[in-house]
């Protein structure tokens, strides 16, 4: 009997400490960061990736009616999307009234109302990777296209998706790993990496004709290419990541007249973003044979191709920032914003600089803050 | 035979006599075993250990409703289990919060290795032919020893069962079969043969195959307390198929004892992989060939000095394989072998004084089909000189361990280099006291410093891997008290309690770290942890007219905390997946041969991740397990059959996030034995 009663009184015990709850969906937590103005601009969607496996890729909302930056609203607005806005966002986009998610480990895109970030419908695509919309069409990149010659060495796809129907129309095959997409002069510019196929990068970028939707070109341009950019006269920027060892990463311009390579930038871009004549630039990288990860950041003037500045923060804040991982202009007050995914797992923080480059305010985000989406008025 | 015994006997006792006479808890083993002479032997050394371990053995293992040494381990003190769900799930142990690569896993005496990433599974090791796990915090306090005994920061010793020959019988037989949730088919075959007095041969052959297949349910709630989302899905790709062989000869000459065993062990696992938006089920697949020899040999030389040899070669094959069109294609084969060589030297300088001196070898290489790969080769050197010393109530023992290692590794022309070299220290200092003689109560305690090498993985995992990553320390400072009393009549037969406080503290903790490129990391000697912990548990053992009863209860408290750097968000925060509280309840009730166990299982709240935020909060999970056995003779064919009911109350939990665990499940069995 004794035993008996220490059994009950130790389970009690055990069971008074701390039992299960209910689970109930998470809240978004919000903050007043800034003051209350008007610029065109409601504000922005950040998408942080979260950790692989973490399932916790989150989206964050930055309202500049009201100065109130808000973490994690996806969950809040869709509470009956199952296991919530998924893993790993690697992607997000604003065409006309709908928000694009592309979550690349949740193999979706998850579509959303623009103006509240309520759930209209996913899209399945394998191991999709990037977004970019024009001419009443959605355009997905995916690692892997659906057929395959050779399935221990997948070739890529760009899908296309209907904005109405929300339905995936076409595809068509790319080269290896396919990344970020650019749109100039009725073609499409999609960098293939062959990120799977490491040491034997792919080198090319493929040119699609949107008109018949297929590839009319590959231009060799450097290995493991990554971010694709288009500048306000059409011009097309490439960056190449390198081997993280004796190739270091670059950013190339191609000329969509020509769809040649016109100049090899030698400085090293892990992603930038442009706004009027300046494209503002950060690098963060490993060098294996070092050891040493390298960060800077930089602007360049797109009408010389040369470096006005290497510097971003120039009030020393940047010392700060222990891994950038996502960069954003104002499109009014070109305020830049640069997020920090501190080491991966946990939460990150995103910093707003003055355009001189002074620190104005610093927000907590989810974890790998990382891609901007700004909402015009 | 029995004035062997009757010499043996005495020769244990003799050479345990200077040890203050052990409180209870070894006791029922040595009556248990009077007749069984490799018994003493094994009880004589546990004389020397100065700390007892935590210990299951025999019926109490059998009655825990486990499947695997994994399983048997959450009823340990201060040991935490990382659990990935399902019969073919990883299990990993963590003792202390230090770490599972600070964890030494010795199978028969010699240690489990895996040098490519330094975990031990201990979920493919089944229950069935176990006889006893023994944990250590620290070090087995016993000097006469290998020096790779030496080295962990926490030790599980697991011993299979040697055959007994207190029967009479030459031969034993027995056959089991289980079955039951996630399509279960287990039998398993032993064969114990006398092939003369002082040698016998012992083989087991144990098959299992499980669909894995389960229910598990993720739900939701709105803040109205309205159904968000509640979805039941199935588990998939959680399939296992494994065959499991051993034999073992162990013999015994008049001054000492040895032992050979093979082992072998292949399986076929699916591995199901996270459970995230719109991904639920994965398809990655993974086989494994573990293939050892190994060999012991102890002999008594006079009365004061003792040898021990220990050896063993191991060929593990590792098979990964990732077909799934949507992601990146792996096919990674990998080969490692190890050899080792231990010779420990005892001796006896007084009653009251021994000293040992212990050298190790090891050589461990891995080789693999993944492109850039670089062949790493291991030399280990182990030297460990140790002093033992009793009077007053008083035991003390001190050892220094000394590691000298030498890494080669390389591809094309750079093949076979050396390319790191490391010499550590590892010194330790164990401690009890009785207060009082003659009674059952203990002080005891230990410091100890100590380290882990960085694996081939942490070392040269292609583009992962640091070449310059230094070993992770770990310092730990224990005092703990125990308190047993024994009686053979009354109620109360036996009551054990037991209380640890200690302090811990990991340095230079590597962890994989970001470099830059999206999902490319990098490891790097960056972590900080300190761990403050309490353990309590207690065993009583009762009887009360026809009715057996036992009872076990464990409760570990652990604050583990992350001390890395001061700019992190989750400075001081508790580490993932340690749970401040966390116990066990195990209680069994026997009579006439029907035996009924219930067992309760409880870790707390957790976090999955180093931030101490909401967001990566982990609920506490809870199991409540039970069983019901009969044991009867038909025509001298001893029979046991029962049923086991685990996770009673069908909790959905996970022990890793995204990692559903199963709901209640069912488990029959029937075991004949002639």
């Amino acid at each position: 009997m004794r035993f008996r009663l220490t059994l009950l009184s130790i389970t009690s015990l055990l069971l008074s400490t701390s039992c299960r709850e209910d689970i109930y969906v998470r809240q978004s937590e919000s903050t007043s960061v800034d003051s209350p103005r008007s610029t065109g601009i409601d504000g922005f969607y950040l998408l942080n990736e979260g950790n692989m496996g973490s399932n916790k890729s989150s989206l964050d909302y930055f309202d500049e009616t009201t100065g109130i930056y808000t973490r994690n609203i996806y969950a809040e607005r869709n509470p009956s999307a199952v296991k919530e806005l998924g893993d790993v966002g690697n992607d997000l986009e604003i065409y006309g009234s709908k928000l694009y998610a592309v979550i690349n480990c949740s193999h979706k895109v998850e579509v959303m109302r623009e103006r509240d970030a309520t759930r209209i419908t996913k899209i399945d695509i394998p191991n999709c990777r990037y977004a970019i919309g024009h001419g009443g069409h959605v355009y997905v990149s995916s690692y892997v296209s659906p057929v395959q010659d050779d399935p221990t060495a997948p070739r890529g796809a760009v899908f296309k998706i209907d904005t109405l129907s929300l339905q995936v129309m076409d595809r068509v095959d790319v080269g290896y790993q396919p990344e970020e997409m650019a749109i100039s002069n009725g073609k499409l510019y999609i960098a293939n990496s062959g990120g799977y196929r490491a040491p034997n990068y792919d080198r090319t970028v493929s040119v699609i004709d949107l008109g018949t939707f297929s590839v009319i070109k590959d231009i060799d341009v450097d290995i493991n290419l990554h971010r694709v950019k288009r500048d306000s006269r059409g011009l097309i920027y490439v960056t190449s990541r390198g081997d993280n060892a004796y190739i270091p990463s670059r950013l190339y311009v191609i000329d969509p007249a020509t769809d040649q390579v016109t100049r090899k930038i030698d400085t090293p871009v892990s992603d930038l973003w442009i706004h009027g004549d300046s494209a503002y630039i950060y690098s963060a990288a490993i060098n294996d044979v070092t050891g040493q990860t390298t960060i800077s950041y930089s602007i360049l003037n797109l009408n010389t191709h040369l470096i006005d500045d290497n510097r971003i923060i120039k009030d020393g804040t940047d010392s700060a920032i222990k891994m950038p991982h996502g960069i954003a202009v104002h499109p009014v007050t070109r305020e830049i914003y640069i997020t920090d995914a501190r080491n991966y797992v946990s939460s990150g923080r995103i910093h707003c600089y003055s355009p001189d480059g002074t620190l104005k305010w610093s927000q907590t985000t989810g974890e790998i803050p990382a891609h901007f989406a700004f909402r015009r008025h | 035979m029995k004035s062997k015994i009757i010499r043996i006997l005495s020769l244990s006792i003799t050479l345990s006599a200077a040890v203050p006479a052990y409180p209870s808890g070894t006791d029922d083993a040595f009556l248990d075993s009077i007749f069984q002479v490799s018994e003493i032997v094994v009880v004589e050394n546990r004389k020397k250990e100065i700390i007892p371990a935590q210990s299951i053995s025999g019926e109490t293992l059998r009655s825990l409703n486990s499947q695997s040494v994994a399983d048997a381990l959450r009823y340990f003190s201060g040991v935490q289990i990382k659990d990935f769900g399902g019969i073919g799930g990883i299990k990993t142990v963590n003792i202390r919060s230090m770490g599972t690569h600070h964890v030494g896993v010795f199978y028969d005496g010699i240690q489990l290795g895996n040098a490519q990433n330094g975990q031990i599974d201990l979920g493919r090791y089944s229950l069935d032919n176990i006889e006893e796990i023994q944990v250590y915090n620290g070090q087995k306090s016993n000097i006469f020893q290998g020096a790779k005994d030496f080295g962990s920061s926490g030790t599980i010793y697991i011993r299979t069962r040697r055959p007994r020959w207190d029967d009479g019988k030459k031969t034993h037989l027995t056959a089991q079969f289980k079955t039951g949730s996630f399509g279960l088919v287990n039998p398993e075959i032993v064969w114990e043969q006398r092939l003369s007095h002082r040698v016998s041969l012992s083989a087991s052959a144990g098959y299992t195959r499980a669909n894995g297949r389960y229910k598990f349910r993720y739900k939701r709630l709105n803040l109205d307390n309205t159904v968000a989302y509640d979805t039941t899905a199935t588990r998939h790709n959680g399939d296992i198929e494994a065959l499991r062989a051993e034999t073992s000869l162990f013999g015994f000459s008049s001054s000492g004892q040895w032992s050979a065993k093979a082992y072998f062990y292949d399986s076929e696992r699916g591995i199901p992989g996270a459970i995230v938006n719109n991904v639920f089920r994965n398809g990655e697949r993974q086989w494994d060939r573990n293939t050892f020899v190994q060999g012991a040999w102890e002999n008594v030389f006079s009365h004061s000095f003792q040898m021990k040899v220990n050896a063993k070669y191991a060929y593990d094959y590792l098979h990964f394989l990732r077909n799934d069109p949507k992601e990146l294609y792996i096919d990674n084969r990998y080969r490692q072998q190890e050899a080792y060589l231990s010779i420990a030297n005892l001796y006896r300088i007084a009653p009251w004084w021994d000293v040992s001196l212990s050298t190790d070898l090891q050589w461990n290489k891995l080789n693999s089909n993944m492109p850039n790969f670089v062949y790493p080769v291991r030399f280990t050197e182990m030297i460990a000189v140790a002093t033992a010393m009793q009077g007053y109530g008083v035991s003390a023992q001190a050892s220094l361990l000394a590691t000298l290692l030498q890494d080669r590794s390389g591809n094309g022309h750079t093949r076979g280099r050396t390319t790191a070299s490391r010499n550590e220290w590892s010194p330790a200092l164990f401690f009890s006291w009785h207060p009082v003689e003659s009674e059952g109560w203990n002080i005891n305690g230990f410091i100890k410093k100590s380290f882990r090498m960085p694996t081939f993985n942490d070392l040269y995992y292609t583009e992962v891997g640091n070449k310059n990553l230094k070993p992770e320390y770990t310092y730990q400072y224990s005092i703990g008290s125990n308190y047993t009393i024994s009686h053979n009549h009354g109620f109360l037969r036996r009551l054990s309690l037991h209380a640890d406080a200690y302090f811990n503290k990991v340095t230079d903790k590597i962890v994989a770290y970001p470099s830059g490129q999206q999902f490319r990391w990098t490891m790097l000697n960056l972590g900080e942890v300190e761990i403050l912990g309490t353990e309590i548990s207690a065993e009583a053992a009762a009887h009360a007219g026809n009715i057996d009863m036992n009872l076990r209860l464990n409760y570990t408290y652990q604050k583990a905390r992350d001390f890395t750097d001061p700019t992190d968000n989750y400075y001081g925060d508790q580490i993932p997946y340690i749970p401040l509280h966390s116990g066990s309840v195990a209680a069994h009730a026997g009579c006439h041969g029907w035996d009924l166990n219930y067992s309760f299982i409880y870790t707390g709240q957790r976090y999955n991740a180093q931030e101490n935020i909401p967001a990566n909060k982990e609920q506490p999970w809870y199991t409540h397990d039970a069983s019901l056995y009969k044991s009867f003779a038909v025509k001298g064919l001893d029979i046991r059959a029962g049923i086991e009911v685990n996770n009673i109350f069908d909790q959905d939990y996970e022990v890793i996030l995204n990692y559903p665990m199963p709901g209640r499940n069912f488990k029959a069995t029937i075991k004949l034995t002639l």
